[in-house]
């Protein structure tokens, strides 16, 4: 009899004790670990000063001022050229045999251009957290310079994912669909009604939304045909409905029938419940762990899709969940080269003169920004790490290290000091032991060689 | 469909594989050279068909003078900068096979090196390479799943008993810098980056240790990037070194434009270097337990460009050599009349050349290659 009474008492006292100390910590603010550990997740490198900045805040107000930092445009100058519409048919078989070989190195110079420009952009942001989720967004919404060849669809398409790295997913799927880089990449520009191309439509299922397993290959087909005539004009580059090609005839999509376009297949997708699932899960490996939890995921893609697929607000109870603080997924996330690189020139406060630099290295790192290896982008997490890319990345902080060596006093640091910058850069305890009596300079190869300094 | 179907397959329950063709044992004593031919090598101009009016219409600026071309019989015969090759040949130590390609090829360099690396369909993304696949769980102990020497893994990515290095030297070099301390944290991430880590300064000491015992003189080879390469592979044959494969990487083979001269120091480079690694290791005694293939993304289009280049295309010939290899030729040329919107259609399909490694080597099946048998090039 009494343990029956108990039984659910017991069950719940657990959980309200549980809730009493994660108001109680959070009221009390972020501790020095907590703060690096939210600023290593969502930024690029912790740098002091917004460490200083945020110890002590909430958890709350600290994530919410990460949101509201988050900005729309780019803080830097684009290079000149971004407008410059692709040379049309015609003068493209008009050029001399010299003119074409001048054109070729010109967009093969572009090509570096824009990437060092992202860099540099990445390196100058008062928002690194928008330069994250506009490279989670570029990294979902995949194009590649490989194949798109005009630099400036590229850095518009860099615009477009930071403009809406925030707002919510029907208008990333509407614009991303109507997007000159995507529709050259992945061929809706060649999609029409009687010549179908199905490879948007099934990476718009696939790997864009539902997820593998989820659709027929049946709703590819009509997927496709719900697209065709989304196309480019020829000498804007800019999207333009072909009417032409467009089949009107009645397509079914997951069950649903009618005249649909794309905007219409879009609205279907986004009434599937597979489609919050699939971003989240995403969303967590990139920001929480490499196991997303399945309850905790399910309980958010419902505030996903109940807040109409606003993305602040599901950053914002990711970043708030438990799972994102809890001890046992700090350091668990491998950074990758992007991270990596202009993290330690921020956390070393390096003078840069020339992003071509990081463009190398995060390229030898097997990064190429605006050329991800395939439609599926970087896989990440420990497919960063190889032989090869292990000693770049080591032999790269070796180098780091030296350039932050030469800035560096050679005085001694106090005790103090030294635990202060190791729990800056570290997320967990060094592999190779603290030692002490070292001056910075000593202390910094260390640290960046360390192997915990490849993670986050 | 077919990619569900095909996913399907690579998922196969364990017990499903026991219906695999019969294989014998793994030999760990053979080593693959694996040539990557980067940017889409031109086939046509490679093995040329001149006895076809049509190869002389649709390049009438890159063609090859039938005069100079080394005649293999009284159709084709090999580009003059291909000339070390022909002693292989009439040894019959040379195998070409014709019209290597798949079905809805992608003329994107990437996907394509992409489908070739993975030994994927066209419309299926695999994640790991073809060799890496092939031989997980099967490397020799003490043993590597491989070596890449170049910047990507290929055929190789996705398996960590691979070594990639870009630079050998430089590799070992700082191989032997790192630190290892063992570790078992208990996070699976840290744990796999210090893992690595003391497999690579492991590799790398063995390697060292090995490469001691060699009895190859690099001083022999060209002294080109490509011909570096060899001579450190040789090394490591020659070494005894436990690995099934070694990947070296030439080109890039990119010619949109100016092709003749280009092509010729390609090509040039390609014949010197294999000649010279022949050269070594039958002096080393180790040619016997050494296959060589050239594999690239893609062949180019049969027409040549306005700019006496050629651009992406799809079906090229591909070549084997090796003391255990059937010299001749295998499959059928592609036409030159039939084409598909102005490219070469495939007559034998690439996955067919890995089946033929995978049996040379022994080891086990692999689903990717269901449908792909292997050529009959091979001596045993």
């Amino acid at each position: 009899m009494a343990t029956t009474t108990l039984r659910p008492l017991l069950l719940i006292a657990p959980f309200w004790l549980g809730m009493l100390w994660v108001s109680g910590a959070a009221a009390q603010g972020l501790t020095a670990l907590e703060a690096r550990h939210l600023l290593a997740r969502t930024s690029l490198g912790v740098t002091e000063s917004t460490l200083n900045a945020f110890v002590g805040l909430p958890r709350e107000e600290a994530v919410d001022r990460l949101l509201k930092g988050v900005r729309t445009e780019p803080v830097t100058t684009a290079p000149e050229w971004v407008d410059e519409p692709p040379p049309g048919r015609r003068r493209r078989e008009s050029m001399s045999e010299e003119e074409r070989t001048q054109f070729r190195r010109q967009v093969i110079e572009r090509v570096v251009e824009l990437k060092s420009w992202w860099y540099r952009e990445m390196l100058a942001t008062p928002s690194p957290l928008t330069e994250r989720m506009t490279l989670f967004w570029s990294n979902h919404f995949t194009s590649s310079l490989e194949k798109v060849r005009w630099p400036p669809l590229l850095h518009r398409q860099n615009l477009l994912l930071r403009r809406l790295a925030f707002t919510d997913l029907r208008s990333l799927l509407r614009e991303i669909s109507r997007d000159p880089a995507m529709l050259v990449y992945l061929d809706n520009a060649l999609n029409r009604r009687d010549a179908p191309n199905e490879n948007y439509a099934r990476e718009l299922l696939e790997l864009f939304t539902l997820g593998e397993g989820h659709y027929t290959e049946a709703d590819i087909r009509e997927t496709a045909r719900a697209f065709t005539g989304w196309t480019l004009d020829r000498d804007t580059a800019e999207f333009e409905f072909r009417r032409r090609w467009h089949d009107r005839g009645r397509k079914t999509v997951l069950g649903r029938s009618g005249h649909l376009d794309g905007d219409d297949v879009i609205e279907i997708i986004l009434a599937q419940p597979r489609t919050a699932e699939h971003i989240t899960e995403k969303l967590w490996r990139e920001f929480v762990s490499p196991e997303p939890q399945q309850a905790e995921v399910d309980r958010l893609a419902e505030v996903f899709s109940a807040s109409d697929y606003e993305i602040r607000g599901l950053m914002r109870a990711l970043l708030l969940s438990d799972h994102f603080w809890a001890q046992a997924n700090r350091g668990t996330l491998v950074k990758s080269p992007v991270e990596l690189l202009v993290g330690a020139v921020s956390e070393l406060d390096l003078p840069l003169r020339d992003p071509r630099i990081l463009v190398r290295a995060g390229r030898a790192m097997g990064q190429d920004l605006f050329a991800p290896p395939s439609v599926k982008g970087w896989p990440g997490g420990t497919a960063w790490l190889d032989s090869n890319t292990l000693l770049i990345r080591q032999q790269a902080m070796q180098r780091v290290a030296g350039a932050g060596e030469r800035m560096a006093s050679s005085t001694p640091l106090g005790q103090g000091q030294a635990e202060a910058l190791q729990e800056r850069l570290l997320p967990l305890p060094p592999v190779d032991g603290l030692s002490l009596a070292e001056n910075r300079a000593g202390l910094l190869a260390k640290l960046l060689r360390d192997p915990v300094y490849q993670l986050k | 469909m077919k990619r569900r179907a095909f996913l399907r397959l690579l998922t196969l329950p364990a017990g499903v594989m026991l219906l695999r063709p019969a294989i014998g044992n793994v030999s760990h004593d053979r080593v693959l050279l694996l040539v990557e031919l980067k940017g889409g090598n031109d086939g046509l101009n490679t093995v040329i068909p001149y006895a076809d009016q049509r190869y002389y219409a649709l390049r009438p600026r890159i063609a090859i003078a039938r005069d100079d071309i080394v005649q293999l019989d009284e159709r084709r015969g090999l580009h003059p900068a291909l000339g070390p090759l022909e002693p292989l040949w009439r040894q019959r130590e040379l195998a070409i096979v014709e019209g290597v390609g798949y079905p809805d090829p992608s003329l994107s360099h990437f996907r394509s090196m992409d489908i070739w690396a993975t030994g994927s369909g066209s419309a299926l993304v695999l994640d790991q390479g073809w060799i890496a696949r092939l031989w997980q769980g099967h490397e020799a102990e003490s043993g590597m799943a491989g070596i890449a020497i170049g910047r990507d893994a290929g055929p190789l990515a996705g398996n960590h008993r691979a070594l990639v290095m870009n630079d050998p030297e430089r590799f070992l070099r700082q191989a032997r810098s790192l630190r290892t301390t063992p570790a078992v944290t208990g996070n699976p991430t840290l744990d796999h980056v210090v893992g690595l880590q003391q497999g690579v300064a492991r590799s790398a000491r063995s390697l060292a240790a090995d490469l001691e015992g060699g009895q190859v003189d690099t001083e022999d080879f060209p002294r080109t990037r490509f011909g570096r390469q060899l001579g450190f592979a040789a090394q490591l044959v020659s070494a005894g070194v436990r690995t099934p494969v070694i990947k070296v990487s030439h080109g890039s083979f990119d010619t949109h434009s100016n092709q003749p001269e280009q092509h010729r120091r390609l090509l040039t480079e390609l014949a010197e270097g294999l000649e010279a690694f022949r050269r070594a290791l039958l002096r080393s005694g180790d040619w016997g337990r050494v296959l060589v293939m050239t594999y690239s993304e893609f062949g180019r289009r049969p027409t040549e460009n306005g700019s006496r280049g050629t651009d992406h295309g799809t079906a090229a010939p591909q070549l084997v050599l090796g003391s255990a290899v059937r010299g001749g030729i295998y499959g059928a040329a592609a036409s030159l009349s039939n084409l598909d919107v102005g490219n070469l259609r495939f007559t034998t399909d690439y996955r067919r050349l890995y089946s033929t490694v995978a049996r040379w080597w022994g080891v086990p099946w692999d689903p990717a290659l269901a449908g792909h048998p292997a050529l009959p090039l091979l001596k045993s």
